[in-house]
This record gives C-alpha cells, sequence and structure tokens, in this order.
C-alpha cells in the first residue's frame, strides 16, 4: 500500500492505494466520489475525464500513485455550491444527455476545451468532444450545449 | 394536415420542451448507476470466460483460486446444478430457458461464462482467476450462419443432444392465393439479397447487479441495470422458487440498455446464487471487453426479396426468405415479423420464410427496433428494384405508398394500418431536401466525378407492440400531505426522460404545478407492475396510465373540494394547484386546503366522500399497436482517394402523434439515428473462422463521435392516435429502423456511376474500396 496525498475538488487528501489502483477506481472507492465514469477503462470513451493540475485526463489511464501531490477536480466539484457551472446549464437547457452515464466526462472535456478554444466554431467542436463517446444523444444536443456554453462564458468575461 | 392537429385545451407542460426533471443530478456526478450505489460489506465478482468458441471442459480445478487472498467463494457449476427453479421469461415463453449460469460439460461461445470468483473488490477476484486451472478440448466451432444449417458435423448443441443448428425453420408462406401467379405474370421480378452485418446496443453503462441475501427474512434485494425491475424480480422469484414479495428489485439511474437489459441474463443469476451462497452481498460490475463479448449481438441477418412490379409501377407482390443468426444462447431470437415487410406500402400480396440458426457466437439480444430487418430488406430492395427497372426510388415509393387519405388499409398480412402518414412524410422530407435540386447538383457533382448519393427509408415503427404480456401499464397518483404530487409508475427509464414527460402529463391532467410532480419508478416494493421499459411502449402506454389515474385523482380532488365549498363538483375547475368555482375564482380552495382536511380532518366529511387522495390505474390501450411512422432521406459523399463516406445531411420526417415533449422526441430520433449510422459507416463486430471475436475494445469496435454524426434536420406531423387518451405514438425506436437502408441506399445511389448497387453492410471505406474494385473502377 502507498499513501498518496492530493487535493481533491479544493479539499486536501490522504489515500492509500495499491500501485496497480487506477486513479478513477480511486477517486470512486477511496474518495466516495462516484461522479467520474467507467465505461471501457481503455483510454478510448472518455467517460472518466477529469482535471489533473488544470489539464483534462482520462483516469482510468492514471495510477492513483502518479497522482500524489496533484490537484484534481471531477465534475463533482464544477458546480459552485448550488449554482451550476455554466458547461453544466447547458448541457442541461439543450437536452446534451439522455442516460447521463457519459456525461461528466464530456462536461469535463467541455470545460477544458473552452478553456483552449472560448469561440469554437462547430467543427472544432464536433472535432473538441470527439474523444468522448456517448450512445444516446448522437451528439447534437451535446453540439448546441457546448455552444451555448461558449457564448455564455464569454458574456461573464 | 392541420386538422388532424391536437391543440390540447389548457395543456401548459404536454407540448412543450420543458427541461429534465433527470439532468441536475446527472450533471452533477450525482447519478446513482448500479457501480456508485455502495452497500457496505459488499462483495465483488468476476467471471472466468471461454478463450475458445466451441469445446469441451476436460478440467477445471478451482482449488488453488478458492486459497487465494481475498477470497470468499469460487463457483462452478458443481456448486449452483441444484440450486435453482424454472428460468424463463413470461414475454419470452417458458420455452426459451435462460441458460445455466455457468457452463457444464462444455463452452460454446467466446465469453462463455465457465466460472465465479467472488472476493473483498474486483482486483483480488480477477487475481484468483489466475490461478483456475482449465483445459478444454477444442471443437470446430460453427461461426457462418449462413451455412450452418447445413452442418450437420458441427453442431452448436449437440451437449443438449440436438442434430441440427437449426432453432426455427417456418417453410414459404404465401399469403395471398394467387402470388405465384402474381410474381409470374409481373413486368419485373427484381430479386435482392440483403445482408445486414452484426453490431451490438453497447450502452455506455455494462451490465452490473449488486445482490443481498437477507438470511433471517429470506428476502433478496436486487439492484440492477436493467429495462425492467418488475419482469426481474418476477424471474427471480420462479428461480429461486420464493414468493415475488420478499425480492426487490430497484435501479435508480440506468446508463443506456437499448433492448439489451430487457431480459435477465445469466451471469446475473449466477451473483444471485452467489449472494445466497455467501449469506451477503455481492456485486458484479462487467467490463467493456466482457460487454463486447458476452452481452449479446444483434442484427446479422439476411433475407432474399422478391419485388413483382407492374409496367406502371405499381408493386403488385413481395416476399422475403429470412434467415438470422441468433448466437448460441439467445436472450431474445429476433422473429420475422411478416406482417411488417410491406409496411406503410399498398402492396396487396406477400410470402414470407424464416429461419433462425444457432452458431458459436455471443446469443441474440433485443436492439432498438428488434423488428428492424424488415424495413431494412424492403427499403433496400425497393431501391435495387428501381435500380433495375430504370426508376427513380423516390417514384416507385410515391406509386405505392400509402397516404392518410386512404386509411384504414389492411395489408396482406391482415393488419389494419390507420393513423399513419408515409406519404406525407415523404413529401415533407423531399422538400425539406429539395429533392429535385438534389438531383440536379448530383449530375454536376458527377460530371466532376464526385461520388455523390442520396437514400430513402420509409417505415411504419409498431409502437406499444401486441405481445400479450406487454398490453398493460400502471400507474397509481397521489396527492400528499403538502399538496404536492408523487406517480408511481412500473416503468424502468434507461435515459428515456420518463420523470420529465410523466410529470408533464400528470400535471396538465391535475392542474398543478410541473415542479409540483414527482415521478418514482424502478422499485418493485412501490410501483405498479410493468413488464419493461422497451418496444417503444411508454408514451402510449405508461402515458396512458398516469393519465387515467390522475383523471381519477381528479375526480376525488373535485368531490372533497365541493364539499369545502359547497359547491357542485361539475362547477369547479383546477389550476396552479387551485380548485375554484368556474367564473368565480375568488371561490376557491388550494390542493393543499384538501389535503390538510383529507390526511388530518377526514372526519368532517360525509360519510360517502372518499377521504383518500390516490387513485390507480392498469391502462390498456384500445388497439395493438399504435402505429407512429417517417421517412428518413441522406446524402453521401464517397471520397474517390479514401473511398471514406461522409453523411452530408440527414433529414427525418416522422409522425409520433401528439408530442409529449419535442426536445426528448427529437433527442430519441438523433440517438437512433445514430446508431443506425454507426452499424452501417463504422460498427462491426468481427468474428474469425474458429469463432474469436476481434473487435473487443472501442479502438476496434468503432462507435460513431461527434466528428462523424452529421447534424439532422427533423419535421413533424401530428396525427393523433386513438388508441390512449393522450393522443400519443411511441417512437424510441424508429430512428436505428429506418437509418441503415437509409445510409445504405445513398451509398448505393453515390456508387450508381460505376453500376454498383450496394444491399449488403457494413460500408466503410474498405467495404467501398472492395465494391469499387470488384466493379473494376479502382
Amino acid at each position: 500500500m502507498h499513501e498518496v496525498a492530493l487535493t481533491v475538488n479544493g479539499t486536501n487528501m490522504r489515500i492509500e492505494v495499491e500501485p496497480r489502483m487506477t486513479l478513477a477506481d480511486a477517486l470512486r472507492d477511496r474518495c466516495d466520489l462516484t461522479g467520474t465514469h467507467l465505461a471501457c477503462e481503455h483510454g478510448v470513451c472518455g467517460s472518466c475525464t477529469i482535471s489533473v493540475d488544470g489539464r483534462a485526463v482520462r483516469s482510468c489511464l492514471m495510477f492513483a500513485v502518479q497522482a500524489d501531490g496533484a490537484d484534481v477536480m471531477t465534475i463533482e466539484g464544477l458546480a459552485n455550491g448550488e449554482e451550476l457551472h455554466p458547461v453544466q446549464k447547458a448541457f442541461q437547457a439543450e437536452h446534451g444527455l439522455q442516460c447521463g452515464f457519459c456525461t461528466p466526462g464530456f462536461v469535463m472535456s467541455v470545460t477544458k476545451f473552452l478553456e483552449t478554444t472560448p469561440d469554437p466554431t462547430d467543427d472544432q467542436i464536433r472535432d473538441g468532444i470527439s474523444g468522448n463517446l456517448c450512445r444516446c444523444t448522437g451528439y447534437q444536443g451535446i453540439v448546441r450545449a457546448v455552444k451555448r456554453a461558449a457564448a455564455e462564458l464569454n458574456g461573464q468575461s | 394536415m392541420s386538422n388532424r392537429i391536437i391543440s390540447p385545451v389548457g395543456a401548459r407542460f404536454v407540448g412543450q420542451s420543458v427541461q429534465r426533471k433527470e439532468d441536475r443530478r446527472l450533471v452533477t456526478g450525482h447519478g446513482q448507476y448500479v457501480d456508485d450505489i455502495k452497500v457496505p460489506g459488499a462483495l465483488h465478482a468476476a467471471f472466468l470466460r471461454s478463450d475458445v468458441a466451441r469445446g469441451r471442459i476436460t478440467k477445471l480445478d478451482v482449488s488453488a483460486a478458492r486459497e487465494a487472498p481475498g477470497v470468499h467463494g469460487v463457483y462452478t457449476w458443481q456448486d449452483f446444478h441444484e440450486q435453482f427453479g424454472e428460468a424463463y421469461h413470461v414475454m419470452m415463453g417458458e420455452a426459451l430457458v435462460v441458460p445455466p449460469p455457468l457452463a457444464i460439460m462444455d463452452v460454446r461461445h467466446v465469453g462463455d461464462p465457465i466460472a465465479l470468483v467472488v472476493a473483498d473488490d474486483r482486483y483480488l477476484a480477477e487475481d484468483a482467476l489466475e490461478l483456475i486451472e482449465l483445459e478444454l478440448e477444442v471443437d470446430q466451432a460453427v461461426v457462418d450462419y449462413r451455412t450452418a444449417a447445413d452442418d450437420s458435423d458441427n453442431v452448436v448443441h449437440a451437449g443438449w443432444g440436438l442434430p441440427s443448428n437449426v432453432m426455427v425453420a417456418m417453410p414459404f408462406m404465401p399469403l395471398a392465393p394467387d402470388l405465384d401467379e402474381a410474381f409470374a405474370s409481373a413486368a419485373h421480378v427484381v430479386e435482392t439479397l440483403v445482408d445486414q452485418n452484426r453490431y451490438n446496443c453497447v450502452p455506455m453503462e455494462g451490465r452490473g447487479i449488486v445482490a443481498t441475501w437477507n438470511q433471517g427474512r429470506g428476502e433478496m434485494d436486487i439492484i440492477a441495470s436493467t429495462q425492467s425491475v418488475h419482469e426481474t424480480r418476477n424471474f427471480f422469484a420462479r428461480y429461486l422458487d420464493i414468493p415475488e414479495g420478499n425480492i426487490r428489485v430497484t435501479a435508480r439511474d440506468v446508463g443506456g440498455g437499448f433492448g439489451q437489459k430487457m431480459f435477465v441474463f445469466r451471469e446475473e443469476c449466477a451473483i444471485v446464487l452467489a449472494a445466497r451462497a455467501v449469506r451477503g452481498t455481492v456485486k458484479w460490475i462487467e467490463d467493456r471487453r466482457e460487454n463486447l463479448i458476452a452481452s449479446g449481438h444483434s442484427r446479422n441477418e439476411s433475407g432474399t426479396v422478391r419485388v413483382a412490379v407492374a409496367d406502371d409501377l405499381t408493386i403488385t407482390a413481395m416476399s422475403v426468405d429470412h434467415v438470422a443468426d441468433v448466437g448460441a444462447y439467445p436472450p431474445c431470437p429476433a422473429v420475422l415479423d411478416p406482417t411488417l415487410l410491406t409496411g406503410p406500402y399498398r402492396i396487396p400480396r406477400m410470402g414470407f420464410s424464416m429461419s433462425m440458426v444457432w452458431t458459436n457466437t455471443m446469443g441474440k439480444v433485443a436492439y432498438r427496433g428488434p423488428w428492424m430487418f424488415e424495413t431494412t430488406a424492403r427499403e433496400i430492395a425497393i431501391d435495387a428494384t428501381a435500380r433495375a427497372i430504370g426508376v427513380d426510388p423516390v417514384e416507385l415509393r410515391r406509386k405505392n405508398l400509402l397516404s392518410f387519405d386512404e386509411l384504414p388499409y389492411t395489408s396482406a398480412a391482415q393488419r389494419e394500418m390507420v393513423e399513419i402518414t408515409p406519404l406525407e412524410t415523404l413529401d415533407q422530407a423531399l422538400e425539406m431536401l429539395d429533392y429535385e435540386g438534389f438531383r440536379r447538383e448530383q449530375e454536376a457533382a458527377r460530371a466532376e466525378g464526385r461520388l455523390l448519393g442520396v437514400g430513402v427509408s420509409v417505415y411504419v415503427e409498431p409502437t406499444s407492440m401486441d405481445a400479450p404480456s406487454l398490453h398493460t401499464e400502471g400507474a397509481t397518483v397521489r396527492v400528499e400531505a403538502s399538496g404536492k404530487v408523487v406517480a408511481y409508475l412500473g416503468t424502468t427509464s434507461h435515459g428515456q426522460s420518463i420523470e420529465t414527460t410523466m410529470a408533464q402529463i400528470v400535471a396538465d391532467t391535475l392542474g398543478v404545478a410541473y415542479d409540483d410532480v414527482i415521478v418514482v419508478q424502478a422499485d418493485t416494493q412501490s410501483t405498479p407492475y410493468g413488464p419493461g421499459t422497451g418496444g417503444s411502449r411508454t408514451a402510449v402506454l405508461a402515458g396512458g396510465a398516469a393519465q387515467r389515474a390522475t383523471e381519477s385523482l381528479r375526480e376525488k380532488v373535485v368531490a372533497i373540494a365541493a364539499h369545502m365549498l359547497e359547491a357542485s363538483g361539475d362547477d369547479l375547475e383546477i389550476a396552479d394547484s387551485t380548485i375554484s368555482v368556474k367564473g368565480t375564482p375568488s371561490k376557491s380552495v388550494t390542493l393543499f386546503e384538501v389535503a390538510k382536511l383529507a390526511y388530518r380532518q377526514a372526519h368532517t366529511l360525509p360519510a360517502d366522500v372518499d377521504s383518500s387522495l390516490e387513485a390507480t390505474v392498469r391502462f390498456r390501450p384500445t388497439r395493438f399497436p399504435t402505429w407512429s411512422n417517417a421517412t428518413h432521406i441522406c446524402v453521401v459523399e464517397i471520397d474517390r482517394v479514401t473511398w471514406r463516406p461522409t453523411i452530408l445531411r440527414y433529414i427525418v420526417s416522422e409522425d409520433c402523434g401528439r408530442m409529449i415533449n419535442p426536445m426528448v422526441v427529437e433527442g430519441q430520433i438523433f440517438g437512433g439515428v445514430a446508431q443506425g449510422i454507426g452499424g452501417v459507416l463504422y460498427e462491426n463486430f468481427v468474428y474469425d473462422n474458429e469463432g474469436t471475436p476481434l473487435t473487443t475494445t472501442f479502438m476496434d469496435y468503432l462507435l460513431p463521435t461527434a466528428a462523424e454524426m452529421p447534424h439532422i434536420e427533423i419535421g413533424h406531423l401530428e396525427t393523433v392516435s386513438t388508441t390512449n387518451p393522450g393522443g400519443f405514438k411511441g417512437l424510441g425506436e424508429g430512428g436505428a429502423i429506418g437509418s441503415h437502408a437509409c445510409v445504405t441506399n445513398a451509398v448505393s445511389d453515390a456508387l450508381a456511376p460505376f453500376g454498383i448497387v450496394v444491399t449488403k453492410t457494413p460500408l466503410g471505406p474498405n467495404d467501398i474500396f472492395e465494391l469499387v474494385r470488384a466493379a473494376g473502377h479502382a
């Protein structure tokens, strides 16, 4: 067992993990943050996307021990209290989810994508979210949500 | 068509794209999918699965695994074989038995579960799997369903003593006395072999179950990723031979199903038996490889379609000879519904044969429109027929499609087609595309050497289908002591927005705010029985139940309010949770005041006024099925260097009756179309000649991403259904049903300059390249 110290959603945590435990499993089982979902566990679907030191990361492809000292944000840390993040609000407003299983990964990916591409074209949006798989929406509501979120975030800044 | 559109009187929520009640928890990471639910002390399970498609078990030694760290139990068939009873689902009938939880003497497909390890966590369970000693004597697998029926040397179920690989074979049945003459005398008869590839449901959340055995009470508590908590409960009551009331099945959030999770799987049986064996909680969450190789496949069927056409383009007869691969252990073998072959067309004669063939592959499951092949076969054959006789496929369709004005129409298979708009949706879709304009553009593009094609597909969808066990849904609706409303439904949502749409219906019917209605579902201890969410049933059946129960509840509210207001119930109306005398709004009571009286001061009511503020209704539509219909059109361009097909436009004109929530309707269409596009252009589940699956990750089995999916344009017609009080129709499966043939026909049209007629899928770049090369153009 190894002790890992990390910050998760602004809270300092120390967890005990085996070296082989993925960061995704550690967040779900050791930190009780089950919003990070596992849908392939081989780095393709993007459902487990979180932010590690400000970058979008697939937490199924990273071991928990690699996150020692890292600043992690999961879907549970995105809203400001009861006030949803603009990306979360946009997914709801534009029907960007149906079963919702892939949604946390999408929301985290989109949040990071809009930081680097604040005013994306449709093609840029589709390219930017092509690392996340959704089986319900055909992506149409998600593309609309990204546009809406971009507009709201640009209006704020 | 405006005379057929209901303008709901007083409706405030039905018909509106209100925001979903489900979303807030889901966008914040607070959904509760089965793996998110933590049961203290839960043990974790992993299956040892066969790596070979067909073979006999010659050695199975689990003794080392039993001694491994953290292991609580290792189970094989020997441990389970006398531990369970009847294993069937009512909908599929007693004859279709769920296979044994673990392999007995032999394995029949890659992924066949052989042993089960239960340990402190999944990591330890998988460690122990590696200590199991397994030896198999490998036999020649049966992989190709096209030749399996004639293979008597290799029989998938030889272990059951069966002589052949044919599960069902129905000989050709003409549904018109003069069918042969019609073909013999037709100006044109075109025969088309339509061949649809194998693709899978692939919900983003795989299968999963948490089973807890309470030894003291003799109770089994099950949390499952399922489409039907009630049928899961009833199944396990028979399986464990305990009363239904001693089993509770719940689901909180379910991450997609698409048909796959309609029935209980053998792995889930094993987990339930293991929970009883350890007298505690056992959890199994499958990984993606398990989901891809062992949860079940769909499609993989073919049919030879014959179309007889007169000189004036009237289709005088159609027939199909259909063969489907059902794999080794099919939870839901496809059944060709011959009544759907002629679909929305005026085709007076038809005939069909069908067979289902076992192979050493994973079993066939239901997948969004299990009856889609009838549409696939017909629509691809119509395009091939049009090409063969030299007419535009739209012209051939126009000549033969039913229009609303000529209904009712009784089909050759004696199905009454009513309340549908096939020709009208075709016209709307053609107009949205500007079909004539497209044909001119295509001509110019072809002159430049570009490969541009258009495909059309028209279908009817038998929503709320006519299966006896699926004829009803129940709802209980209650005004609580606070004046808020709870609706208990028999549904098990796996992404269909049921909490939202049913609350819209209840709110309008009672006259309360949408936010004041809570929908409870997927809990067998509190909700009325429902056979499951699938088959595009919910809008019609659960919607009907919710509306009728709320109407009944409304009468009770009015009776109490009438007493309070000293008015006649007939003079009262309810709006915004306030019951008032029509024309005298000052004379009113609130729903809270009614509830207060009913719950706290019932003694003040006259004896003949019921103080109950709850109503339960079991609803049955007036007719089966509830038809809905649509036309799909898409435009495809094929790159002449990479042969990659790209969809440039995708148009759907649909008629699902009165829409409860247009945003939800369109979302269902987008998702269904994506699955059809995926199946044709990207997804293809492949086995090699030994029956080894080759597409076991998302690197190999390609789901479409946002970069591949086109923007979909939707037109709506709203022909009200009379099967249910709301005028609703289902539409959940249509997107998937119509899109396969639509995309295939567009690729075929794009390749027309090479003389290629496409009737087989998949159609990835390499498949298209091979078609072009075979035609001598690459």
